[in-house]
C-alpha cells in the first residue's frame, strides 16, 4: 500500500510563533550528506529536513515541535548545531 | 545583583511542576524556569495520568483539575495487516468515587498544574530559555544563566526537570544525551468528535473512557506502538516507535500514522473527526540501564531528564510526578538539618527513589528493552501475523476438519520462527518479564 501523506497539511493546524531570520538549528557545511543526515528527510516529524539542488541536506525549523529526534540522531557526530528557540518562541501546543 | 533563590526548578512538565509545588509548599524559595509562552505549551503526552501519584501531591486535585474520562476499559490489539487479535479488561469496579486512571490533554492539564505551584508560593517564569548551568570552582552547581537580560540566577540547588530533550544536564557533562536506540518518537493527532459519537463507538457513558493499545504489523517491523485514547470531546491517535529503528527503516513518522489511521480495525472509529493538531515527542525507552547519575553538587535530575519511563507499563508521567516530589523531599531534608546541597547530602533522593516504586519497575523490567529492540521484526511483525493465521484458522467454519487446521497452524508458526526459536523467544521473553 502506498500512501502520500503531506506534512504541511498536519502543521496548518498547529499554532506558531516564529523567530524570523533565527533558526535554532543549523546544520554543519559538508560537501556529501552523511547518512543520518539523509535519514532526517523522512524522520522528521514535522518534514523540516530537504535536500536542496546541491545535493546538500537542508534545514527549516518554522514547522519544528523541537522533539530532538535530530539532536539524538546527528549532534554527536557534529552534523548539526542545536539549540532550543528563544524564550516564547516556537511551537506552541494548544492540546499537547 | 544576581538574584538568589533557595531552588531553581527547570522545565514546566509533570516532574517540574511535582518539585516546584512541592518545595514551595514546604516554604523554599523557588524560581521555576519554563521556555513556553504559558506552562504546558511545549508538553506533549498520549496521555494517561495516574490518580495515585498526584494524590499525594495534592489530595484534592479532583476538585478543580481539567480531567477528561476515567478509565473503566483497556484493549490491548496484536495487529496483523487487515486484522487484530484482542484481549480487553472492562471492569465496573473502575466506577469508583476516586477513579485510578484519567486521560488528560497535557497543555490543558500543565496550565492548572502550574497555577497550584503558583498559588504554593512559587515564581514561574514563562518564555525564558534556559541556557546553561552556572558551577562554581569546585565544581558545584550554583545557577543557571537564561535569555533573558541580566539572565543570571543563583540558587543553592538546581533541579534539571528539562525534559528526554533536555540540554543543560548533558551539555554540563552531569549525563550522555539520550541515544537513538533508547528513545522513541511518538507522532499524535487530535480527532475531534461530538460527545456522544465517542460514547456510541466505545460503549461507555458520562466520563468513561477507553484505552486501545496497538503493536504489530502498524509499526512496519519496528519496536513500536499505536494507541487511541478517549478524551470527553476527541481521541488522541497517535504512533511511537524506536528512532534508531526509523532511521534504518526510511519510514516516515506522519506515514506510518495515515497507515495506522487506515487500519480496518482503527478507521471507523475516526470517521468523520475533525483534527485539530499534530504533535511529536520524544518518549526515554533505555529502561532502568539507561537512568544516568541522579544528583550531583548543587543539583539534581527527575522525569524524563533521567530517563524514568516504564516502557513496558507504558507509565511516564507518574515516574516524573513522583521523581519530582521526592527530589524536592530530599532537598527540603537537607535544608531542615542546615547542610550544604553536596552529591552525599542529596543522595536522599536516589536512595528513597530506589526504594519506591519507580526504581522496583524499572529494575523489574531491565532486559526488556534490549529483547524487544534487537528482535523487533519476529515481535511486532512476524508474531501478529501468525496469530491473526491462527484465530483466523480457529473462527472460520468451512468444512475443514479442526484437527488439520490446527496442524496448520502450529506447522506455520514452526515453519516460520523454526521451534529452537520459539522455544528461545519464549524463554527469553519471560526471563525478562520476571
Amino acid at each position: 500500500m502506498t500512501m502520500t501523506v503531506r506534512v504541511e497539511e498536519k502543521l496548518y493546524q498547529n499554532r506558531y510563533v516564529v523567530d524570523a531570520g533565527r533558526g535554532h538549528i543549523k546544520v554543519a557545511a559538508h560537501d556529501k550528506p552523511s547518512a543520518n543526515l539523509l535519514a532526517m528527510i523522512n524522520l522528521c516529524p514535522a518534514g523540516c529536513y530537504a535536500l536542496n539542488e546541491n545535493g546538500k541536506v537542508e534545514v527549516a525549523t518554522d514547522g519544528c515541535f523541537e522533539c530532538g529526534t535530530c539532536r539524538v540522531l546527528c549532534e554527536p557526530s557534529g552534523d548539526l548545531e542545536w539549540n532550543y528557540p528563544r524564550g516564547g518562541y516556537g511551537v506552541l501546543f494548544k492540546f499537547g | 545583583m544576581v538574584e538568589k533563590f533557595d531552588c531553581i526548578v527547570v522545565g514546566a512538565g509533570m516532574s517540574g511542576n511535582a518539585a516546584a509545588y512541592t518545595l514551595a509548599k514546604k516554604g523554599l524559595s523557588v524560581l521555576q524556569l519554563e521556555r513556553g509562552e504559558y506552562s504546558g505549551s511545549k508538553n506533549v503526552q498520549g496521555a494517561i495520568m495516574y490518580a495515585d501519584m498526584l494524590e499525594t501531591i495534592i489530595p484534592d486535585f479532583r476538585e478543580d483539575a481539567p480531567l477528561e474520562r476515567h478509565l473503566i476499559e483497556q484493549r490491548f490489539w496484536m495487529m496483523s495487516e487487515n486484522a487484530h487479535t484482542g484481549v480487553h479488561y472492562r471492569s465496573d469496579s473502575f466506577n469508583e468515587e476516586r477513579p485510578n486512571r484519567y486521560t488528560i490533554i497535557r497543555s490543558q492539564f500543565d496550565k492548572w498544574f502550574s497555577r497550584k505551584v503558583k498559588e504554593a508560593g512559587a515564581i514561574v517564569l514563562t518564555e525564558t530559555t534556559a541556557l546553561e548551568l552556572i558551577f562554581d570552582a569546585y565544581g558545584a552547581c550554583v545557577g543557571v544563566r537564561t535569555d533573558r537580560e541580566g539572565g543570571l540566577v543563583h540558587a543553592d540547588v538546581v533541579v534539571l526537570a528539562e525534559g528526554v530533550n533536555g540540554l543543560l544536564g548533558s551539555r554540563a557533562g552531569l549525563r550522555e544525551p539520550p541515544k537513538p536506540e533508547t528513545v522513541a518518537l511518538a507522532v499524535k493527532e487530535m480527532h475531534f468528535l461530538p460527545q456522544e459519537t465517542i460514547e456510541a463507538r466505545f460503549n461507555v457513558k458520562g466520563d468513561e473512557g477507553v484505552v486501545i493499545e496497538a503493536a504489530g504489523a502498524v509499526s512496519a517491523g519496528m519496536t513500536g506502538m499505536g494507541f487511541v485514547y478517549t478524551n470527553k470531546e476527541c481521541l488522541s491517535v497517535g504512533m511511537g516507535c524506536l528512532v534508531s529503528d526509523y532511521a534504518r527503516s526510511g519510514e516516515t513518522p506522519y506515514g506510518l500514522l495515515e497507515k495506522f489511521k487506515a487500519h480496518p480495525s482503527i478507521k471507523p472509529l475516526l470517521e468523520g473527526s475533525e483534527v485539530k493538531e499534530y504533535s511529536a515527542h520524544l518518549i526515554p525507552e533505555g529502561g532502568y540501564k539507561a537512568v544516568p547519575q541522579l544528583c550531583g553538587d548543587g543539583w539534581v535530575v527527575v522525569g524524563d531528564a533521567a530517563q524514568l519511563n516504564n516502557a513496558v507499563h507504558r507509565e511516564g508521567s507518574n515516574l516524573a510526578m513522583t521523581s519530582g516530589r521526592i527530589a524536592a523531599e530530599a532537598i527540603f531534608q537537607v535544608r531542615s538539618r542546615k547542610e550544604k546541597m553536596t552529591k552525599a547530602n542529596l543522595k536522599r533522593y536516589p536512595d528513597a527513589l530506589e526504594a519506591s516504586f519507580v526504581m522496583k519497575d524499572l529494575r523489574k523490567h531491565k532486559d526488556m528493552p534490549a529483547l524487544l529492540h534487537t528482535n523487533s521484526r519476529n515481535f511486532f511483525l512476524t508474531y501478529p501475523e501468525l496469530v491473526a493465521k491462527a484465530m483466523e484458522n480457529f473462527v472460520r467454519v468451512d468444512g475443514t476438519p479442526k484437527k488439520e487446521k490446527e496442524s496448520a497452524t502450529f506447522a506455520a508458526f514452526r515453519k516460520t520462527r523454526g521451534l529452537g526459536g520459539l522455544v528461545n523467544d519464549a524463554f527469553k521473553l519471560a526471563r525478562a518479564w520476571r
